[in-house]
C-alpha cells in the first residue's frame, strides 16, 4: 500500500502527479528551488484545464526535509536526473522509486545512486505550467507503469491504481519495454525533426505528397526505429507512425519539448531519447543513417549556443 | 556585342560591371530591384573590395525595354529563373542564354523558352552593400559548355568566355561543363544546408567529426548521381570542403543557406539537395540522406508561415 508519495521535480508532469495524488495520499513536493517550495507549502497547487481544484502539498528543497515516502516519482527533465538521483542518495530507503522520463536509460542512472525497487512509467499526459503554483491538465492520455529492478507487476499495479483514484489515467504492465519503445520512437522522430525545422507537431509530420514533404522523412525515421526494435526483441505496444497520425490530426500544434529547449536555447534531451535510440541500434547491428543524422545535427545546433 | 545580364544581385553585378568597361561590348542588365536599377543608371555600377570598377550598363525594371541581345546571362537566384526568363526571352530570340546560377534544373528551365543555352559556373561571390554598390569578396573563374539538349554554337560559348576574361572575369570555354557544376552543387548541397540547420560556420560544421562525416555522406550520394550520368568531377568535392575549412578560407563563413534561415527568406535547397535527388531517382541512385536534408530545410521554410 502506498500512503505517501513524493514528487521529485515540480515541472508540468510533477505538478500534475503531485496535485492529483495529494488528494488520495500524503504528497512532498522535492523542488529546485526555495521560491518554488516556499510557494508550494503557502498556496498549494492549483489544477485548471481538465480538472479544478487546489491541492495542499509539503515541499522543501532539501530531501532531508522531507517524510519518509512509500513511492518516489522522479519527474524531472531527463538532463536533470543525474543530480537528482545524486541528491537522493543514501535517502529514503524503505521507498520505491519510479521514473518517468522520456528515452530509455532513465532507471540505470537512478539506480547507480541507491539500491531502492525501481519501477518504471511513460507517460502520454501534458499539462502547462502557469508559474510555480498553478498547472493546466491539457492532455488527459495514460501514464503506464511497469516493473524494473526489485519489483513485479503487482507493484506496477499499485502505484497505476492509485494514481487512477487520483483522478488520471494509468496503466500497469508486466513488461514497459513495448510501451517504452513505442514511445522512444516517437520521441526521437518529433522531437528531432520539429527541433531542427522549429515547426511544432502538425499536419506538416503526416504530408506526403510532394517529394520533399516532411512526411516522408517521418515514416522512413519511424520504419528505422522499428526495425532496432524487432532486432531488440521489442514488439512494439503502438505503431509510432499511427500515433505521429493520430496527434497531429488532433488539430492541435503541440510544441514538442525539445523544441521548447531549442527555442529558449536550452538542453535537449537528446541523448536520452535519440542518443539511445542510436546507440541501441548500434548494440543490435541495425544501421539507423537517418536517425544518426538527426542525432548529429540536433546536436550541432545545442552546441551552436551552449559553447 | 549586346549582353544583357539578367537579375542583377551581387554575383550579376559582378559581370555586368566588369563586361560594361569593354568598348566592345553593350551591356544591359535587368533587375526587379527599382532602387539599385535607379542607382545603376545615375551613378554607374561600382564594385569595391577584390577589385575597384565602375562599369555603366544600360539598367531596366521593364524587360520590354531589352533590345535584342547577342547572349543573356542568367544570374538570378534559381527559384527566380523561370519568370526571369520568360520576361526576356524575347530579346535572345536570335542569340544564347548563359546561366551561372547555383544548383540544377536551371538550364533546364531556360531552355524551355530559349533555342541556344549555355551551362555555366562561376566561382567569384560579393553582396551588395547599397543600390548601386557590390563589395566583390571573392574572385574565382567561370567555366561555360553548350547545354546538350539545346545547345550553344560552342564558336558562341568562346565568344562569351573571351569577353568575360578580358573583362577581368577569367572564363573557360569546354565541352562539356557539367563536371564544374556539380563539384559545386556537390560543395554546396553538402555544407550549406548543415550550416542553415545547426547554425554553424562552415569551419564549426567541419571540425565535428560527426557532423563532418554526414557531410562526406552527402558528398558520396552527389558523386554516385554525377557518376551515373558519366560526369567527370573536375576536383574532389572532399577537397574543396576542407581547403574551405581552414581558418584563412572560410572557417568562420556563414553559408548563404544560414543567412537565408535567419533573415526567414527562401533558400535554394530544391536546386540543391533537391537537384540531386531527382537526378538520382532517374538514374536509378538512392539518394536518403540528401531527401531527409531537403524535407528539412524545407520544413524550416514551413516553420516561418
Amino acid at each position: 500500500v502506498i500512503r505517501s508519495v513524493c514528487v521529485a521535480g515540480a515541472g508540468s508532469i510533477g505538478s500534475l502527479l503531485a496535485a492529483h495524488l495529494a488528494r488520495v495520499s500524503a504528497v512532498s513536493v522535492l523542488a529546485r528551488r526555495e521560491a518554488h517550495a516556499q510557494a508550494l507549502n503557502e498556496q498549494g497547487l492549483r489544477v485548471s484545464g481538465r480538472a479544478d481544484f487546489t491541492a495542499s502539498v509539503v515541499a522543501a528543497t532539501d530531501p532531508d526535509a522531507l517524510p519518509e515516502p512509500d513511492l518516489v516519482i522522479l519527474a524531472c527533465k531527463g538532463t536533470d536526473l543525474e543530480p537528482l538521483s545524486a541528491r537522493l542518495a543514501g535517502r529514503f530507503p524503505g521507498a520505491t522509486v519510479m521514473t518517468i522520463q522520456n528515452g530509455l536509460g532513465a532507471e540505470e542512472i537512478v539506480g547507480a545512486h541507491g539500491d531502492w525497487p525501481l519501477l518504471s512509467a511513460v507517460t502520454f499526459m501534458s499539462g502547462t505550467r502557469h508559474g510555480d503554483t498553478h498547472v493546466e491538465y491539457v492532455l488527459d492520455t495514460a501514464t503506464w507503469i511497469g516493473p524494473h529492478r526489485g519489483t513485479t507487476e503487482a507493484d506496477a499495479r499499485i502505484a497505476a491504481d492509485l494514481i487512477v483514484s487520483s483522478g488520471l489515467k494509468a496503466e500497469a504492465f508486466a513488461d514497459l519495454r513495448p510501451a517504452q519503445w513505442s514511445k522512444l520512437i516517437f520521441n526521437a522522430t518529433v522531437n528531432g525533426v520539429a527541433a531542427l525545422t522549429e515547426l511544432p507537431h502538425d499536419f506538416h509530420f503526416g504530408q506526403e505528397e510532394r517529394l520533399s514533404d516532411l512526411g516522408h522523412l517521418v515514416r522512413e525515421l519511424v520504419d528505422e526505429g522499428k526495425a532496432v526494435a524487432a532486432a531488440a526483441g521489442v514488439e512494439l505496444h503502438d505503431d509510432p507512425w499511427e500515433m505521429n497520425m493520430l496527434a497531429t490530426q488532433r488539430g492541435f500544434r503541440h510544441s514538442p519539448s525539445m523544441l521548447e529547449d531549442v527555442e529558449a536555447r536550452r538542453p535537449t534531451e537528446l541523448e536520452l531519447i535519440n542518443g539511445s535510440l542510436v546507440r541501441e541500434a548500434a548494440k543490435v547491428g541495425v544501421p539507423v543513417p537517418l536517425h544518426t543524422a538527426v542525432y548529429r545535427l540536433v546536436k550541432a545546433k545545442e552546441a551552436s549556443y551552449s559553447e | 556585342m549586346r549582353i544583357c545580364v539578367v537579375g542583377c544581385g551581387a554575383v550579376g553585378s559582378l559581370f555586368a560591371a566588369n563586361l560594361a568597361t569593354l568598348d566592345d561590348v553593350e551591356v544591359w542588365a535587368y533587375d526587379v530591384s527599382q532602387a539599385h536599377v535607379d542607382a545603376i543608371n545615375a551613378n554607374g555600377l561600382r564594385l569595391t573590395g577584390a577589385g575597384e570598377v565602375v562599369g555603366r550598363p544600360c539598367a531596366t525594371t521593364d524587360a520590354t525595354e531589352l533590345p535584342a541581345c547577342d547572349f543573356g546571362l542568367v544570374v538570378t537566384k534559381a527559384m527566380h529563373t523561370e519568370p526571369a526568363i520568360r520576361a526576356t526571352a524575347h530579346a535572345f530570340a536570335d542569340g544564347c542564354v548563359a546561366t551561372v546560377q547555383n544548383g540544377l534544373g536551371n538550364e533546364e528551365t531556360i531552355a524551355a523558352h530559349a533555342e541556344r543555352v549555355i551551362r555555366g559556373t562561376t566561382f567569384p561571390a560579393g553582396k551588395i552593400v547599397e543600390p548601386g554598390v557590390v563589395q566583390w569578396d571573392v574572385k574565382g573563374d567561370t567555366t561555360f559548355g553548350p547545354f546538350e539538349p539545346k545547345p550553344a554554337p560552342f564558336a558562341e560559348v568562346e565568344r562569351l568566355a573571351e569577353a568575360c576574361t578580358r573583362a577581368g572575369m577569367p572564363t573557360h570555354a569546354v565541352a562539356d561543363a557539367r563536371g564544374p557544376q556539380w563539384r559545386k552543387v556537390i560543395f554546396n548541397a553538402s555544407t550549406n544546408p548543415i550550416g542553415a540547420l545547426t547554425g554553424l560556420t562552415h569551419g564549426r560544421v567541419c571540425e565535428r567529426p560527426d557532423l563532418r562525416a554526414l557531410v562526406s555522406g552527402l558528398v558520396a550520394e552527389g558523386k554516385a548521381v554525377a557518376a551515373a550520368q558519366g560526369i567527370v568531377l573536375d576536383a574532389d568535392p572532399e577537397e574543396l570542403i576542407d581547403h574551405a575549412a581552414k581558418p584563412e578560407v572560410a572557417y568562420g563563413h556563414k553559408a548563404s543557406m544560414l543567412q537565408d534561415v535567419e533573415a526567414h527568406r527562401q533558400t535554394e535547397i530544391d536546386y540543391l539537395n533537391g537537384g540531386i535527388v531527382r537526378f538520382g531517382r532517374e538514374h536509378g541512385v538512392a539518394t536518403p540522406l540528401n531527401e531527409a536534408i531537403w524535407a528539412l530545410v524545407k520544413g524550416v521554410e514551413q516553420s516561418w508561415q
